[in-house]
């Protein structure tokens, strides 16, 4: 930041020059200098702390099956006759419609909007970088094609394009098993469609770069050494734009948990018990006025880690370029 | 200049197409549109069919594409189901101006949008001059005092409000403004809809029912824009001929409205020329929080009851939009910058 003046940076290289850094330890002591990155990461540290272990802090008695509860099926537990009770100390964020306690499903729910924001974005990163890797690759009719379809789907404003993407895979779907969770099939779906609505910004960043890398002399080396086509993208190519990838991966996932959101707010999202912090918005706007808890407590939380995304990936964006010289 | 329209234009057509095409076919799989026509849906299964011949359901999935697209007056169509086109067709397809007709409501989808544009359009106009005033001014006096307490203030908000989900803000809006200043008997401001039927439409009512959801479309712009702004600005001032223009003793006013504004503002134009067309359909969440009876409204209500040839009248009237503005904001900048020409 404004603190990294011309003196410092003097010494830095000075003290340095002995042996040669590696950009890898040049990115990570530039992210390490970069305030608001730091604070990104903190702020996602206690989320994961918060998701992954205020399960055990969530159990109670549920009446309707007359038995003591914990975890997710504490979650799950809908008390009707408690529904829609301001937070208390049984309930510390209150219940929501049919009488479940919003802090146990913000925990289960937040591990599923981890879980379709990190999936999809890495659904995101793999199909922009093999769509702008192969378009910029082969160019010539390939690249047309290919960019003249991503130019199509970016000209359609996201959130329809999300919204088609619903309805047209929608429907009934198996519930499945992960990490000894029971899922609705449709959380794999939200990822899906996610993933492959969101890649056409990254097709090009990553077509752009690779247009430049592949008129470089070890590009040709590696061809006249008889290296395939495949070869050439996937470790020669690729692994140089790894930085953008970083970040918009990074982005990435932050929006997808937004997208997530927007979907289910609007009812076309992951569907049945399982809880998103999305889902627990569905109509929740409805009680405004009666039970502002209902969505203070998830909004809040994809707020917070909204928010601890984007200060990583500004970080990791400066971090990253290489020709960057703050934060040194 | 012309040819270079001409030539865009020309170039956009296909693009269209391909848009068209897809959409299309991830429509076909919405599921039955008859049944979902809510208490119209006829009970037996031989009125079912004659519905689905009706609305020329029947036919191959390429076949209603050229329908939709070309119309279908040139052939006879089967209405009675015996195998034998005897009706002739009377749709004349979006290239000849027919939209077609809205499954749920039977008017013609063309109509039908025309009623929600200008309701759109007021939120959204509205909207985004306020985003263009802010975002420059909260910029500019970001960049001319860059790292002070207010940049930094600005910087750490810009990044919140960047990251609040749309709902959210529009709640908390509703909840503060809305809710608690009508608990406190501080005058509040309405929530739902344009306008009060009780007062009736008066200017006055719409201002009011525009505060809320213009501050909730705004404010998320605003972050990401006025960060824009402070950026392009920082660079400009840090430019030879403003430094000129200081050392020959202009003004700072001069100097930062005269030489460095315009400047500045050129990438500006780009960013906001690609954004307003979708802005007409951008607001589908603070349509519905909202209630506000637009195009986004419109397109949800329409979704629920795979309403294809609405959805596709929606949807390409905001890719054309799109297109059209791409190729506006192009001619804008080469007007507006001599340095670029276009060829």
């Amino acid at each position: 930041m404004a603190n990294s003046t011309p003196v410092s940076l003097i010494e830095d290289t000075v003290v340095k020059s002995s042996a040669p850094l590696s950009p890898l330890v040049l990115g990570v002591r530039r992210f390490r200098k970069h305030r608001m990155a730091m604070f990104g990461l903190g702020l996602l540290f206690f989320l994961v702390l918060y998701i992954s272990f205020a399960g055990f802090l969530s159990h109670g008695y549920c009446a309707p099956v007359k038995k003591e509860l914990a975890g997710e099926a504490w979650s799950d537990c809908n008390d009707t006759s408690l529904k829609l009770k301001p937070p208390s100390k049984e309930h510390i964020f209150g219940t929501d419609v049919i009488g479940r306690d919003i802090f146990a499903r913000t925990v289960y729910g937040g591990q599923i909007s981890f879980l379709i924001g990190i999936a999809a974005a890495i659904v995101e990163v793999i199909l922009g970088a093999l769509v702008g890797a192969v378009a910029a690759y082969y160019g010539g009719w390939v690249d047309n094609l290919l960019m003249r379809f991503t130019e199509a789907m970016l000209n359609i404003p996201p959130l329809f394009l999300l919204i088609i993407g619903a309805k047209f895979f929608g429907g009934s779907l198996p519930n499945v098993n992960i990490f000894g969770r029971e899922l609705t099939g449709s959380v794999f779906l939200i990822i899906v469609i996610i993933g492959a609505t969101s890649w056409g910004y990254l097709a090009r960043i990553v077509r752009a770069n690779i247009l430049s890398l592949r008129e470089r002399d070890y590009v040709s080396a590696a061809r006249a050494l008889g290296a395939s086509d495949r070869r050439i993208i996937l470790s020669h190519l690729l692994p140089n734009t790894t930085a953008p990838l970083i970040v918009s991966a990074t982005l990435g996932v932050a929006n997808a948990i937004l997208s997530e959101a927007y979907v289910s707010f609007l009812g076309l999202g992951v569907q049945g018990a399982t809880a998103t912090w999305g889902n627990m918005l569905d109509g929740a706007y409805r009680y405004l006025e009666s039970a502002p808890w209902l969505w203070f407590f998830p909004g809040t939380m994809i707020l917070l880690t909204v928010l601890g995304i984007n200060f990583l990936g500004d970080g990791l964006r400066d971090a990253l370029d290489p020709y960057s010289t703050k934060h040194l | 200049m012309t040819n270079y329209i001409l030539r865009r234009l020309a170039q956009a057509i296909p693009q269209l197409f391909i848009i068209s095409i897809i959409l299309f076919v991830l429509m076909q799989a919405f599921g039955d549109p008859i049944s979902t026509l809510g208490g119209r849906v006829p009970a037996r299964p031989e009125d079912k069919a004659r519905l689905r011949r009706q609305l020329g359901l029947d036919q191959p999935t390429y076949m209603q594409y050229v329908t939709w697209l070309v119309g279908n007056d040139w052939q006879k169509i089967d209405m009675d189901g015996d195998g034998v086109p005897e009706t002739p067709g009377k749709r004349l397809g979006i290239l000849r101006g027919d939209w077609g007709n809205s499954l749920v409501t039977r008017k013609p989808v063309l109509e039908m949008i025309s009623e929600r544009v200008p309701n759109t359009l007021m939120l959204m106009v509205t909207a985004e001059v306020v985003i263009i005033i802010f975002s420059i001014a909260v910029g500019l006096y970001s960049a001319l005092r860059p790292y002070s307490l207010f940049d930094n203030l600005v910087t750490g908000l810009s990044f919140v409000g960047y990251s609040m989900p749309v709902f959210w803000l529009a709640l908390m809006l509703m909840y503060i403004f809305a809710v608690n200043f009508r608990r406190w008997g501080l005058p509040y401001l309405p929530t739902v809809g344009m306008y009060d039927p009780s007062v009736g439409k008066t200017p006055l009512e719409l201002i009011k029912h525009l505060v809320l959801p213009v501050t909730t479309l705004s404010v998320i712009s605003i972050a990401g824009y006025s960060r824009f702004v402070r950026s392009s600005v920082m660079e400009v001032l840090g430019q030879d001929y403003v430094r000129t223009a200081r050392a020959k003793g202009l003004k700072a006013f001069t100097v930062v409205f005269r030489h460095a504004l315009p400047n500045a503002a050129l990438p500006f134009i780009t960013i906001i020329g690609l954004d307003i067309p979708f802005l007409l359909g951008g607001a589908v969440v603070t349509e519905r929080i909202f209630a506000w009876p637009g195009m986004g409204r419109l397109f949800i209500d329409h979704t629920e009851r795979s309403d294809f040839p609405m959805l596709m009248g929606i949807l390409m009237l905001i890719a054309i939009t799109v297109v059209i503005f791409q190729i506006i904001t192009d001619v804008v900048y080469s007007l507006v910058d001599p340095r670029i020409r276009l060829k």
